[in-house]
């Protein structure tokens, strides 16, 4: 499985937190109860919707908020260190972490350069100068290190944040909804950075985030919590081939495929895009251009786009029609509508129908099926 | 101008008396401002009370407590004669001492203020980058507290130099050592000279306008400088 997860690298996390909402004082009680093991590599997204008690779980992690009970334990390969157990707390000035916050919280006193410098001084190790480029390089900050935090757009503010983090040299990534506070076309400017950070620096993140872009975009693994407990997790494309995620998360329902693009039809300006046994068409666009052949790609197919039929219809504007073996079928009493796992080849799709058209194809587990893809999103 | 040479020791004594005041505030007011910004004790509101106690006291109640307790049989005073300090009223360390007390809400409530504008972030962040407690208060708490630094030095000066009520109690009036300006001036009126009382009058209202004035242009200054965002 592409999500197990190695022994040597993890953290391991405990808690149980009874506090107040931190956004909103008068909401209840918010209930934190963890017991898990997060990769201690690649990018971790921990998604639910607000008050799902993210936050607080990642405040937990870095030791800015005290859990009651709670232990918290990274390994990674042969380094090991345990932040927080009965009776041990290790203040967050001691715990090898870079934490990226909401908003971006530069020293309002300090220049851009000097918020470096406020790491640099205090990293756990020196910060060599090839590092220090490397760092300025991928965030692309060179040109407004010279700047006061308030002559800086919330994007430039937020990757000088990222930048900082990273100087510290922590073992562990701590970013609490990096994006949030930016709109849509600041999110889009920093996006890239964030993988290109994913892709050049060899620290595991965690990444918590209530958008599905983000993390169908930025995440390998995914740890989905709802009124704070975790009710999946696992790689991403596996924990979104699932139809058991509760109701309030079902608007979002829709696998994410890593494929890779073999072939183009100039005539039509579609690519192809191939799975371990299967393949799919999605329109070219100027994002992929026409360098791209074997370039791996991320899509995602929403379970509200995908539609089945008993005969494969020919005439039809749909062009991915697929044979698929039904899986699964979850139906709920009190919804409506149904969800229908799909095998494609080695992947899985998920189709979101109405439970009328489920009695009426008489669909059951093991029949083979037409499944129409109205739409698919590119991801990365 | 005609300033005796009473009138200008008096200038020097209150100048000397004021700054010293000031600089003790500063070092005393700052952990007081820091803990009463930080903690939830149950004893923040006593103490927060008794700092702002000087407010509302009339200055002879607070000089005549103050008398009484560093009086040879008071507290104060048998602490001083212990320590072989002799007893404080009638003395210039026995002004300081009161004017500490009295001057101390209008040095402690504007750092208590600029402390709290901080909030937490600011010091949360300066953790998750590996500054101790210690390093947080110094690199953090104190640069962005500067205005209320500014402030607190500017009201706590002033307000020992406007002194009366309780000097008057504690000081009496002894040349170069408890005779500050504002008893000067009572001294000249009460002898009838109305020309000396003039001009140091005149020089006190115009160093009060002169200080509320940069106390403004600091403030305004600093308004602009955006906290955290």
């Amino acid at each position: 499985m592409p999500h197990s997860i190695s022994t040597n690298n993890t953290l391991e996390v405990r808690f149980k937190l009874s506090t107040q909402d931190r956004e909103n004082k008068k909401a209840s009680r918010t209930y934190l109860d963890i017991n898990t093991k997060i990769p201690a590599s690649g990018v971790t997204a921990i998604f639910g919707h607000s008050g799902s008690g993210k936050t607080s779980l990642l405040r937990c992690i870095a030791g800015l908020e005290k859990a009651e009970q709670g232990k918290v334990s990274i390994h990674k390969n042969s380094w090991q260190e345990t932040w927080q157990d009965t009776g041990y707390f290790l203040p967050v000035h001691k715990r090898s972490i870079g934490y990226v916050f909401q908003e971006a919280s530069l020293f309002p006193h300090l220049t851009a350069q000097k918020n470096l410098t406020y790491a640099i001084k205090r990293s756990d190790k020196a910060v060599s100068a090839e590092f220090y480029q490397r760092v300025i390089g991928v965030m692309g900050i060179e040109s407004i290190l010279t700047h006061y935090p308030n002559q800086l757009s919330g994007g430039e503010r937020q990757r000088i944040a990222i930048a900082r983090a990273l100087l510290i040299q922590p073992r562990l990534l701590l970013m609490d909804e990096p994006l949030a506070a930016l709109d849509h076309q600041r999110k889009q400017e920093i996006i890239p950075y964030l993988e290109r950070l994913h892709q050049s620096f060899d620290i595991p993140i965690i990444y918590v985030s209530h958008s599905m872009d983000e993390v169908a975009r930025l995440a390998d693994h995914i740890l989905v919590l709802d009124q704070g407990k975790v009710i999946a997790e696992g790689g991403l494309t596996e924990v979104f081939s699932r139809i058991n995620l509760p109701q309030r998360l079902e608007d979002e329902s829709g696998v994410i495929l890593n494929g890779h693009i073999v072939e183009q039809d100039n005539e039509w300006q579609l690519i192809k895009i191939a799975f371990a046994n299967s393949h799919i068409w999605i329109p070219d666009s100027a994002d992929i251009l026409s360098e791209a052949l074997g370039k791996s790609v991320r899509i995602r197919i929403l379970a509200r786009d995908v539609s089945l039929s008993l005969s494969n219809h020919d005439d039809t504007s749909i062009v991915n029609r697929i044979l698929v073996t039904v899986m699964d079928i979850k139906s709920d009493e009190d919804s409506p509508m149904s969800l229908v796992r799909l095998k494609m080849g080695k992947e899985f799709l998920v189709a979101k129908m109405t439970k009328k058209s489920v009695h009426h194809l008489e669909l059951t587990v093991g029949i083979q099926v037409w499944a129409q893809v109205k739409s698919v999103a590119l991801v990365r | 101008m005609m300033l005796s040479d009473a009138d200008i020791g008096a200038l020097w004594l209150t100048l000397r008396l004021a700054t010293t005041v000031t600089i003790l505030l500063l070092i005393i007011g700052t952990p007081i401002a820091w803990w009463l910004s930080k903690t939830s004790s149950p004893f923040k509101g006593p103490v927060a009370a008794i700092v702002a106690l000087p407010l509302v006291l009339p200055p002879t109640v607070l000089g005549f407590y103050l008398l009484i307790a560093m009086g040879p049989n008071g507290f104060i005073g048998e602490l001083t004669q212990s320590l072989g300090l002799g007893t404080l009223p009638f003395t210039f360390w026995g002004l300081v001492f009161a004017s500490v007390i009295y001057s101390m809400p209008f040095v402690v409530q504007p750092l208590h203020n600029a402390m709290e504008a901080i909030g937490e972030r600011p010091l949360e962040v300066a953790a998750t980058l590996r500054a101790t407690p210690f390093d947080r208060f110094f690199t953090i708490v104190l640069p962005l507290a500067k205005p209320g630094f500014i402030t607190a030095s500017i009201l706590g000066f002033a307000h020992t130099v406007g002194e009366f009520g309780v000097i008057l109690m504690i000081g009496g009036n002894i040349p170069d050592e408890t005779r500050v300006v504002s008893v000067q001036v009572y001294d000249h009126v009460e002898s009838l000279e109305y020309a000396q009382a003039h001009s140091l009058s005149a020089l006190l209202v115009i160093f009060s306008f002169v200080v509320l004035l940069a106390l403004y242009a600091t403030q305004r200054k600093t308004s602009n400088v955006g906290m955290m965002k």
